[in-house]
């Protein structure tokens, strides 16, 4: 069956409409609703099989990235949130969308003390460039199935994943929740390819913002959540890749269609 | 709505619960039941962070020599919430939505329990003067509502422990790097306000200015105290008016009739009468613009027939051209030069966001898809001790206006795809910040029609103080006091009102909820209304203009230039369904008058009459400005090259120029791709970082028809000939255009002139000499301006000093078209074995050559431009693109032919061998020349060699010669006209040059 996508729009939302583009390239039906909607009736979330947070910055980024939207759903839509993935069904937040899922419980829990958050990038300013990414060994995430690496743009200020402590990165790990790192690129002869440093962070720029153990995408327990920072979404089509006009042949699409598709296919 | 006690003036009265309370007494309401606290939260790093915020202080204080090597800063950033909170709700507010607990650390408690700094460390505090935008404390209060907890206002602040600091200098730090006295207030040592500002309330009283009685000295002086900034003529011209009318003005008529005949609104100058005379002609102007650029475009419509593709030109909000059968797009680019000298970050952030409000109150309304931005500062290594008073430090203006502009453009989702950066001392005290934006609109809404009766409906943001006289003050001259002076006409924006507003006008133009639309821009509401309503009339009920906050006056409502705000026309039946969208998305839409047709502006306070203008004396009325215009040109005194045996170190240093060296740092803080349509980046190459000479976008994903954006402009040539430097910048925006695969025949260009004081016949005559180049060039290429903008009295006076003007800077920047984005090229060298060609005929053009500017060497001939020749170039090389014959194209501009192949091989990561015989030249041969000159209408271009004689028959009749090849090595080789290497660099040499200078 085709799942309908719910993609949640919310003031500052400005990614939804490619990733709309998207999900119907890989054969869903989309429907772009703004979050005030929902608050009025919640129970429009029952016809969707996918719910996906898409980038921006959801009322300025104001305080911090996703705040406003993440509190306000926290405070008015928890329950359904959760009902929604307890379902079996799949959530995905890209970039802002990211930073909303770290922040609303439906990655890792929120209450008491924050397990993980996504801080400034290192290099304290918002940076668009394309990474290099590969799947982590131990991830089962339904959007990932058959990917073991990515090459897609990120594009963001505040993406440094930071965790609370070392056991809190140990059992993500173990959960198989660590979905996408950062990895090097290394197409450049010019340029020295960049280094892992002595606590295994990938060196700037491979590593846009200094995330610990260069984690790019995070995944929920059941591996029916996917938060990543990277948009898959610019990488549909062969000419959005940065050096098309450098390849002889052009592929039939882009590499983050897969990402999509897989979402799609979960449901047939 | 619960009930409490409202001071009205000394008295206190009871209000029962369920009462509506008027705004004004819901600002003066204390509830008393409940204890009114100030909460300060104060926001720190925790120990694994970085403190940024403090790092960048004291770099920024050491780069200005302010600093010490023993200074130390800690930092963080704060709250102030104002409301019946207890200690419990306030961490609560604090842990749960202020602080991101995973790397900061909150510091809750009363201001009245608020320390000083200990041990030795000044304590600094930055805050937003009060009724300075201040989006993060307004987000802030909406989302603490959401918690349910009781805060009535929040303003946030910066805070700063400065230690191993002298102290004389503190105040110097403050104001150089800590805050900006334009935006911000700085409180030494803690908090002792008890509330916070929320504004105080109007008593209504009008004011009559008694212009009748005044003699000719009264006239200038209200003309300049009053900020109008008109000419005594004008100002005759309206006391003229009013004794007519047997009445005195009153002060809001007298500023709406400034603000319409305002420069910034009127364009009175160029727009003007004005007798031009230089060496071979004399010309008697009735209207400059039309007689030139105007009427090139008239004249190439005509010419074009019905293959016209030109579509609303010189009348809208931005220029509007046919795209494809359901879709035309729309260009516009606007210049705020004087407010971000003042306030770089908030100049430059509204700069983007009211250029971005001309193609959505373009037609119906366009849906902007792509920003671009050109930005003239002084070179960023000037020693703090040789500032002029009341100048900001070049870097401060450049990290602030990149700051400004990313984040409004980013938070729009609209990609920032082009742009320059030009460097040159006499930015000093006025830098130039251009902002563009395009639009894709739909072919049935791209024109507009106010109906006689329609409401006035303002939507958006609310008005407040903010950017009173902006459109007078950006007639004025900057001078050491405009700071104090003007600081009303700086702003900061707020990015998502305007997409809350983008929103919902998209959706309402496919509705047909309103007739016309328009930006709020400079002049506000007094020019929205005044353009809507030219043709038949307006009626505005001032009282009902939302405000951020009490206290202001009605003439402030009417002039307030607050951002984030439109103006829509709209019949009264469809005003419910309207309202309803707009509430639906939280945005406020409010009627504000209606469009009575009666051809006079009248503004009411609660009733009473304010205003009374006829339409035709706002737009008809003001007299004619007559200027005299001359040009000389200056003696052409040859540049004396020098003879080398190795030019190596010559490229070296122009690669490593501020105008050719990388923009990287720039680039890569704007979101290009957003909107997922980026065909052909700014950034290109192997390594993604070869400068592309145009961004190619598609505004429609579903289909490869693309929009190509490119610029050219070069103050340098302006030294030698206005006139040629216009053909210049006309021909280095095209060429850059086709050089990624443009069409020649569909390219639309744009004019922004901004220039000295144009009273002086002189500078005056400069202009004139280049807009008559652009009506040249533009009816040969047939090439038509759809749009346009100029900023005059670009000048700063320093104390007592002879003002310092900026050069003649034109900027055209250009909006190709690609049926298939999939035939475009790029810049980076593909492959070892192709053929490198030079396109086009190399002369020895020096004249504000880089290789001059380097060597510092003067005089020379300043690359000019033979027409024909530059049409038949242009469509060749893209036939010969189209014929996909090219593997990779580059234009030649700063720094010519070497500076040109070294860009393509490191940008290809390619070796490249180059023979200086064999370049197309005309004239005296030297190496020199060959090498560096910037002759127009020139490229190099990599050929596969099984494409050679396929390309070499698209360029039949065109200057092109093979003078290379592309090989596997890491190096560029050029043997000179006497045979022996004149460059033999390692390229990544010459790109490391090239990345370092403003890797800021």
């Amino acid at each position: 069956m085709k799942p309908n996508v719910l993609i949640l729009r919310a003031p500052g939302t400005n990614c939804d409409l490619e990733t709309a583009y998207a999900f119907e390239k890989a054969g869903a039906a989309t429907e772009r609703i703004h979050v005030n909607r929902l608050l009025e009736d919640p129970s429009l979330f029952e016809k969707f099989q996918i719910l996906c947070f898409p980038g921006g910055f959801s009322y300025g980024d104001d305080i911090s990235s996703g705040r406003i939207l993440s509190s306000q759903l926290l405070h008015n839509l928890s329950d359904q949130l959760q009902k929604f993935r307890d379902a079996g069904k799949l959530v995905l937040g890209i970039c802002n969308g990211f930073q909303i899922l770290i922040k609303t419980g439906l990655l890792i829990p929120v209450d008491g003390e924050p397990l993980a958050t996504l801080a400034w990038n290192n290099c304290q300013r918002f940076q668009d460039r394309w990474v290099e990414l590969k799947t982590h060994a131990n991830c089962k995430n339904v959007f990932l199935k058959g990917i073991d690496r990515l090459y897609i743009p990120a594009a963001h200020a505040e993406g440094r994943f930071v965790v609370k402590d070392a056991e809190t990165l140990k059992k993500f790990e173990e959960n198989g929740q660590i979905a996408l790192q950062y990895a090097p690129l290394d197409f450049s002869k010019f340029e020295e390819a960049a280094k892992y440093d002595a606590n295994g962070i990938l060196q700037y720029p491979d590593n846009p913002n200094g995330a610990v153990a260069n984690i790019a995408g995070l995944g929920d327990e059941t591996g029916r959540v996917l938060g990543l920072m990277p948009h898959p979404e610019r990488h549909i089509d062969p000419t959005q890749h940065p050096r098309w006009t450098r390849r002889d042949v052009q592929p039939e699409e882009g590499e983050g269609l897969q990402m999509f598709r897989n979402a799609v296919e979960y449901f047939n | 709505m619960a009930g409490g006690l409202i001071q009205g003036g000394a008295k206190w009265r009871k209000v029962p619960f369920g009462t509506i309370l008027t705004r004004t007494e819901q600002n003066e309401t204390f509830f008393i039941s409940r204890n009114q606290m100030l909460w300060e939260i104060d926001i720190y790093p925790k120990a694994s962070q970085v403190d940024a915020l403090a790092n960048e202080t004291v770099t920024e204080s050491q780069a200005l020599g302010l600093g010490t090597d023993s200074m130390k800063v800690r930092s963080c950033h704060g709250y102030l919430l104002q409301g019946a909170l207890d200690r419990e709700q306030a961490e609560k507010i604090a842990r749960e939505l202020l602080a991101d607990c995973v790397v900061e650390e909150p510091v809750v408690f009363p201001v009245s329990e608020a320390k000083d700094a200990e041990n030795g460390e000044t304590l600094v505090n930055v805050l937003p003067k009060p009724g300075v935008m201040d989006p993060v404390a307004n987000s802030a209060l909406k989302a603490i509502k959401d918690m349910d907890l009781p805060v009535e206002a929040v303003r946030t602040f910066r805070k700063f422990f400065i230690s191993g600091f002298d102290t004389e200098n503190i105040d110097k730090l403050c104001w150089k790097i800590l805050a900006n006295d334009a935006i911000e207030q700085v409180v030494k040592g803690p908090f002792t306000f008890e509330h916070l500002e929320v504004g105080s309330p109007y008593h209504f009283e009008l004011t009559i200015v008694p212009i009748r009685g005044m003699n000719d000295e009264e006239l200038k002086t209200l003309a300049i105290k009053g900020q109008l900034y008109l000419s005594l003529v004008e100002m005759q011209t309206i006391q003229k008016h009013f004794q007519d009318l047997d009445r005195d003005p009153t002060d809001v008529e007298l500023e709406t009739i400034a603000q319409t005949w305002s420069e910034h609104c009127s364009h009175k100058t160029l727009a003007g009468r004005i007798s031009y005379r230089d060496d071979e002609r004399e010309i008697v102007f009735q209207n400059m613009l039309k007689e030139t650029i105007f009427a090139a475009t008239q004249e190439i419509r005509k010419n074009l027939g019905e293959n016209d593709w030109c579509v609303s030109v010189f009348k809208d909000n931005a220029g509007v051209v046919t795209f494809d059968d359901e879709y035309n797009i729309c260009f516009k680019v606007e210049t705020h030069n004087h407010p971000s000298a003042l306030e770089p970050y908030g100049g430059a952030n509204t700069g983007i966001g009211g250029v971005i409000r001309d193609p959505m109150g373009t037609g119906m309304g366009a849906k902007p898809v792509a920003n671009t931005d050109v930005f003239c500062f002084a070179p960023p290594e000037i020693p703090l001790e040789d500032l002029p008073q009341g100048v900001l430090h070049p870097k401060r203006v450049m990290r602030g206006v990149v700051s400004g502009v990313r984040d409004y453009g980013n938070r729009m989702g609209i990609p920032t795809i082009n742009g320059a950066v030009f460097f040159d001392e006499r930015y000093l005290g006025n830098p130039l910040v251009y902002c563009g934006n395009v639009g894709l609109i739909p072919v049935d809404k791209s024109f507009k029609k106010t109906n006689p009766n329609d409401l006035i409906v303002a939507v958006g943001g609310r008005t407040g103080r903010d950017g009173i006289h902006g459109a007078t003050f950006s007639s004025a001259e900057l001078t050491h006091e405009s700071e104090s002076l003007s600081g009303g006409a700086v702003q900061i924006g707020n990015a998502i009102t305007e997409k809350m507003v983008l929103d919902v006008l998209l959706e309402a133009r496919d509705r047909g909820l309103y007739t016309a639309v328009t930006d709020c821009g400079a002049g506000g509401f007094s020019s929205a209304v005044g353009e809507m309503g030219e043709e038949i009339g307006a009626e505005v009920w001032l009282e009902k203009i939302p405000l951020k906050y009490e206290g202001l006056s009605y003439k402030e409502m009417w002039i307030s230039e607050a951002q984030e705000r439109m103006v829509f026309s709209v019949a009264d039946d469809k005003w419910p369904e309207m309202k309803a969208l707009c509430e639906s998305e939280g945005v406020e839409a409010t009627v504000i008058g209606r469009y009575v047709p009666t051809g006079r502006l009248v503004l009411k306070y609660d009733g009473v009459q304010v205003a009374d203008l006829t339409m035709d004396f706002m737009h008809g009325g003001r007299p004619p400005v007559v200027r005299e215009a001359v040009y000389a040109p200056p003696a052409v005194s040859p540049m004396n090259l020098p003879i080398r045996t190795d030019y190596t170190e010559d490229l070296t240093k122009i690669l490593g120029s501020y105008n050719v060296a990388s923009k990287h740092w720039v680039v890569r803080q704007y979101d290009h791709e957003v909107q997922g349509g980026s065909a052909v980046k700014p950034l290109v190459g192997v390594n993604n970082d070869g400068p592309g000479d145009a961004s190619v976008f598609r505004p429609r994903l579903h289909t490869m028809q693309g929009v190509v954006i490119s610029n050219g402009m070069n103050p340098c040539y302006g030294e030698c000939d206005t006139y040629w430097m216009a053909a210049s910048a006309i021909d280095e925006a095209l060429r850059n255009a086709v050089a990624v695969g443009a069409d020649p025949e569909k390219i639309a260009i744009l004019d922004n002139f901004c220039w000295g004081n144009t009273d002086r016949p002189e500078t005056l005559g400069s202009l004139v000499r280049s807009a008559i180049a652009c009506r040249d060039m533009s009816i040969a290429l047939g090439t038509p301006f759809v749009s346009g903008k100029d900023s005059l009295n670009n000048e700063f006076r320093p104390a007592g000093q002879e003002p310092i003007s900026i050069p003649p800077s034109l900027l055209i920047s250009a909006m190709g078209q690609v049926n298939d984005v999939r035939k475009c090229v790029t810049m980076d060298l593909k492959s070892a074995g192709s053929a490198l060609y030079a396109v086009g005929t190399t002369k020895e053009e020096m004249g504000g050559s880089h290789f001059g500017l380097v060597n510092k060497l003067s005089g020379g001939e300043c690359p000019k431009v033979d027409f024909d020749v530059t049409k038949k170039t242009l469509k060749a090389v893209y036939d010969a693109i189209q014929a996909g014959t090219v593997r990779s194209c580059h234009d030649l501009s700063e720094g010519g032919l070497a500076v040109a192949a070294a860009e393509m091989a490191f940008a290809g990561e390619l070796g490249v061998e180059l023979d200086l015989t064999a370049v197309p030249f005309d004239g005296q041969k030297s190496d020199a020349a060959i090498l560096f000159s910037e002759s127009n209408t020139r490229f190099l271009v990599e050929v596969a060699p099984e494409k050679e004689a396929e390309f070499l028959a698209a360029l039949e009749g065109v200057a092109a010669a093979k003078i290379g090849s592309v090989n596997s090595g890491t190096k560029l080789t050029v043997k000179g006209i006497a045979g022996g290497n004149v460059i033999d660099a390692e390229l990544a040499n010459l790109k490391a040059a090239w990345l370092k200078p403003l890797d800021l």
